[in-house]
């Protein structure tokens, strides 16, 4: 008796083993659907150039996921000429493709075409810059945030009875931007809470190292015992924090800029340039823009239906929690090269 | 009005510009009475630092003296080789473009790998050819020098773009002692770019006064047409004024990567090149060629730079600086056009 059963337990076993060792998966028939539905989708890509480390790290996620989901991508370099820009646009919309992926000149140039966009059934995210018109989304950093950090940062070191003086200078790029001019707004916002701090100059370099430069060792000159210096771009600041060193003020004035994250930033907080890098990290666009284009190109829902905004998270980076992969450089990129 | 007529009338045209500082010199009582643009401007020069002095706290210490000059050295580095060439009724737009490719080049090899000083000969080649094409477009071409290298600076940027780098900020080496040194070193409390500055005027100077290639730079600049029926060869001079000018805008290039740590491509669409035209015709070098000389360039260069920090300090907007900048430009084209009617026989369509 106890043989049969061992028999039979042994001839089951046999016979189920194929079962076991040949498993073949299951499909996930979502999974092909989602493919099925954005294969073949036409996007237009149009960054205001393809030499900023910003436009080409998007455009190398961008060229990643068209390859992996199987749409087709066009890029359209506008090389920062708003009328070029407004042209390309407008074919892209005639064109009636899926999706336009946009780094807006500025707030108003292209309102009207963002309109036209909608009613033609052509869904649109903005990047980076938010036009008056809303479209379908918006993915990019917060600059009036950036401004609000870059704020409580300088109240931290600067307020009544902590720093050398509590005196603060500004650094502009061109005081119509509106991306320059929301970080202002955070920043003068937060110290308005803090009436002893003084902003004893606020001057516009034009994204001009040299002129940043030559503007702060002006400003250091009248003012010694400055304690911080908050710029509006990473790349000019670079020439505020260059004035500061010369002067040998580098660990008074506490200089404070933003950023896409580009090593050659972390660079310069390591070799004190930089006193605070606040980074609205490029890799953490790159992954935020990703989604929404697949979710776009997804979505049933027609075309300015919804107005989403993803402002994408600040990273502050000093000297002290500095690491290797705080930021990013275009060899990461394979697609850049 | 008056005055400047007789000014005209009186010296014969090739003599009237080269000849004009040591004139002074040798000259009688009715040529120290001479209004020169390049006198009235160094006047309002000194009245305005003099203004600033008395009104603003902490303008006139030596500090600030010396930041002033350390932030106007590069716009008058370029303005020595703008002069060269609008002495020699060129005009070089492309001097920015020029810097901005060469040395992003320059950095760029040197990030992958290669040795500074062969990457900065390379970015120098760079530019050198960049300039031998200029020259030979407006010297044998005869492509009016504004039209040339309005386009060749777009030229210049698309092929650094599109071939020499990929992106647009590049930073500069770190541990290169030297550079180091001239972007933030001192020697007697002296920014070292100031005796860089002085040095290149120097050089401009001597070239400009007592080499031949400097007097006939002046020669062609006063009447072409003459100084080729007089066998000055025209041509080649042009083309190495264009060679000198790309140079200079190298190294002010290498200056501002030394000073800045790096430089940024975007400079190219700045107006950078707009100011130190402003130099040049402040400082009173016409654009109509032959006049003017490096103390001119010296001048010009005080009096933005005065302006500037005056404006600085006094915590200008962004749009009255604009305003004032625009306002002494057009004030200075005006002088210039009063002062030195435009020469009937030898001015063309196309001068500018």
């Amino acid at each position: 008796m106890k043989l049969r059963f061992i028999l039979v337990g042994v001839a089951a076993l046999i016979g189920a083993t194929p079962a076991l060792s040949q498993e073949v998966g299951i499909e996930n028939k979502a999974r092909a659907a989602t493919y099925d539905v954005m294969k073949g989708k036409k996007v237009v890509y149009m960054p205001q150039t393809m030499t900023a480390d910003l436009t080409i790290a998007w455009n190398d996620v961008l060229q990643h996921e068209a390859k992996d989901l199987g749409f087709s991508l066009e890029v359209r370099d506008i090389n920062y000429n708003t009328e070029q820009g407004a042209r390309a646009l407008a074919s892209a919309i005639d064109d009636k493709v899926d999706l336009i992926v946009l780094q807006n000149s500025d707030v108003q140039s292209y309102a009207k075409l963002i309109e036209k966009a909608k009613t033609a059934g052509v869904k649109i995210i903005q990047l980076n810059m938010e036009s008056l018109r809303q479209s379908d989304a918006y993915i990019g950093a917060d600059w009036q945030g950036i401004g609000e950090a870059a704020g409580r940062a300088v109240v931290e070191k600067c307020a009544a009875g902590k720093g050398p003086s509590t005196k603060v200078a500004i650094v502009d790029g061109v005081p119509t931007a509106p991306v320059d001019e929301f970080q202002v707004y955070g920043f003068r916002k937060i110290l308005a809470s803090h009436p002893e701090i003084q902003i004893v100059s606020q001057q516009a370099a034009n994204y001009d190292a040299t002129k940043a430069r030559a503007v702060t060792a002006s400003v250091l000159q009248q003012h010694p015992d400055l304690c911080a210096s908050f710029g509006i771009w990473d790349s000019m600041d670079a020439g505020s924090g260059a004035a500061v060193k010369e002067a040998g003020k580098t660990g008074q004035v506490f200089v404070v800029t933003s950023g896409g994250g580009n090593q050659t930033s972390c660079d310069k907080v390591q070799e004190g340039i930089f006193s605070l890098l606040i980074s609205y990290d490029t890799r953490i666009q790159g992954t935020s823009l990703a989604v929404q284009v697949a979710e776009e190109l997804q979505s049933q829902l027609p075309a300015g239906s919804q107005h989403l905004a993803f402002y994408t998270p600040n990273t502050l980076i000093t000297k002290d929690n500095i690491r290797p992969d705080s930021c990013w450089t275009m060899k990461d990129l394979p697609y850049a090269q | 009005m008056g005055v400047s007529k007789q000014q005209v009338s009186d010296v014969p045209s090739s003599k009237r510009a080269p000849d004009d500082i040591a004139s002074k010199t040798r000259g009688g009582e009715k040529r120290k009475l001479q209004i020169t643009q390049e006198g009235i401007v160094f006047l309002i020069t000194v009245l305005m630092f003099v203004g600033f002095s008395l009104s603003l706290h902490n303008f006139l210490t030596a500090g600030n003296v010396l930041t002033l000059l350390r932030s106007v050295s590069v716009l008058g580095m370029l303005g020595l080789g703008m002069g060269l060439v609008v002495i020699g009724r060129g005009i070089d737009l492309t001097m920015v473009a020029s810097l901005a490719v060469g040395m992003s080049w320059a950095l760029q090899m040197t990030s992958g790998g290669l040795p500074f000083g062969l990457a900065l000969v390379a970015g120098a080649v760079f530019v050198v050819l960049s300039g031998i094409v200029i020259g030979l477009i407006v010297a044998f071409a005869e492509i009016p020098a504004v039209f040339t290298t309005l386009a060749m600076g777009g030229v210049i940027f698309g092929v650094g773009n599109a071939f020499l780098f990929t992106s647009d900020v590049h930073n500069a080496p770190k541990n290169i002692g030297w550079l180091q040194y001239l972007g933030y070193g001192a020697f007697l409390g002296v920014p070292i770019v100031i005796y860089i500055f002085a040095a290149l005027a120097l050089l401009v100077y001597f070239v400009l006064r007592w080499t031949r290639f400097g007097r006939l730079v002046y020669a062609i600049g006063d009447n072409p047409l003459t100084a080729r029926l007089s066998g000055v060869p025209v041509r080649p001079l042009i083309v190495s004024q264009y060679v000198a000018s790309a140079l200079i805008a190298y190294l002010s290039g290498l200056v501002i990567v030394a000073s800045n740590s790096g430089i940024n491509t975007r400079i190219y669409s700045s107006t950078m090149v707009y100011d130190v035209l402003l130099v040049v015709v402040i400082g009173g070098i016409g654009l109509s060629g032959g006049r003017g000389g490096v103390r001119n360039v010296l001048v010009g260069t005080l009096l933005v730079g005065t302006l500037l920090s005056g404006m600085t300090i006094l915590n200008f907007s962004y749009s009255v600086q604009n305003l004032v900048k625009s306002l002494v430009l057009l004030a200075a084209l005006l002088v210039d056009t009063i002062i030195t009617p435009r020469d009937e026989q030898t001015s063309q369509q196309g001068d500018i």
